[in-house]
């Protein structure tokens, strides 16, 4: 590893980001807080493709695409996961997820 | 060090120390708030790669956007047990134990296998300064993958023989997708009637089971 930024750099921040999202998702108990961890890890997969779309001539396009769809996917994903939170909300009045165990058998 | 690795380092700095936060701390309002630095980091990241359409895709929609459907979210439900939820240290130990063991495996398996292209940042490419590539690759006006090979087509076709790969039928498909979610959110997260909520008597004898906050379930 070398001082001059390379492909590692940006692949070693987006492990750092899936690491962090991956802990929040397990860590918190309020269910938004796990939303926060989805979105770091949907971030760190960004990162990756597009730094692949940067120093990998055959991704010059797709990498970026990819990242497009993602932001748009993830954007959906917080939408509907906020409206099942703040449904659950209502019906329970807490966001512990550790009270949604009406399903447990 | 040129101007672009001081750059990079800046904001890969400000990027981590900002994820880290988010999973440190235990109140969930400044993690909205960490979370708007993480995102806005990213999002430089992808301006000092070149990559200008996502970058300011990645501010609009995800910072203007997902997050401020987080904040919501957290403002509507920020009553006082809920703001700060603290886990037990044996949980945060466990986490913090499986996170080290996560990131260093990632870690040492990127290192020790030295991806391809990991020299110096290459010279941005011009055609991709602007987003007519991108939105040609969507509308299928031009090849996606002339190099990569990627699609299962026969390599020694010319380019204008081929059928043009395109991701115009991934991109309706994210059309309706969207569609779907703002019908299913709005259905979701719609007013409903208000469950009977009557100031609770007191009770008659100790059988009656009572929700503690009035609520009938």
């Amino acid at each position: 590893m070398t001082l001059t930024v390379g492909l590692t750099h940006f692949l070693l921040l987006g492990a750092l980001l899936f690491v962090c999202g991956a802990v929040c998702m397990a860590s918190k108990r309020n269910a938004i807080g796990i939303l926060m961890g989805v979105e770091l890890v949907l971030n760190a997969a960004t990162i990756n493709f597009v730094a692949f779309a940067r120093y990998n001539p055959i991704f010059q396009v797709e990498g970026q695409i990819f990242a497009l769809f993602v932001i748009v996917l993830a954007a959906a994903e917080a939408a509907i996961a906020l409206a099942i939170v703040l449904n659950f909300y209502n019906n329970h009045l807490s966001v512990d997820v550790d009270t949604a165990e009406e399903l447990k058998g | 060090m040129t101007l672009t690795d001081v750059l990079f380092y800046i904001l890969a700095a400000m990027t981590g120390i900002c994820a880290l936060a988010v999973v440190v701390t235990q109140n969930i309002v400044r993690a909205a708030a960490w979370l708007l630095f993480t995102l806005a980091g990213v999002s430089g990241l992808f301006f000092l790669l070149g990559a200008d359409f996502v970058g300011a895709t990645q501010l609009l929609v995800y910072v203007g956007g997902t997050l401020v459907l987080v904040v919501f979210g957290v403002m509507l439900t920020a009553q006082s047990p809920f703001i700060d939820m603290r886990i037990s240290a044996a949980e945060w130990g466990i986490a913090l134990a499986v996170g080290l063991v996560l990131y260093g495996i990632l870690a040492a398996s990127l290192v020790i296998s030295n991806p391809q292209g990991a020299g110096a940042l290459p010279p941005p490419r011009e055609e991709l300064a602007d987003s007519t590539l991108l939105g040609q690759a969507l509308l299928g006006e031009w090849q996606a993958s002339p190099q990569g090979n990627m699609s299962g087509l026969p390599a020694n076709v010319s380019p204008h023989g081929r059928l043009a790969v395109s991701y115009l039928l991934p991109f309706e498909i994210v059309s309706v997708h969207l569609l779907v979610v703002l019908i299913g959110a709005a259905y979701l997260a719609r007013a409903k009637r208000r469950r009977l909520v009557r100031p609770t008597p007191p009770p008659v004898d100790g059988s009656a089971h009572e929700h503690p906050l009035g609520v009938q379930t």
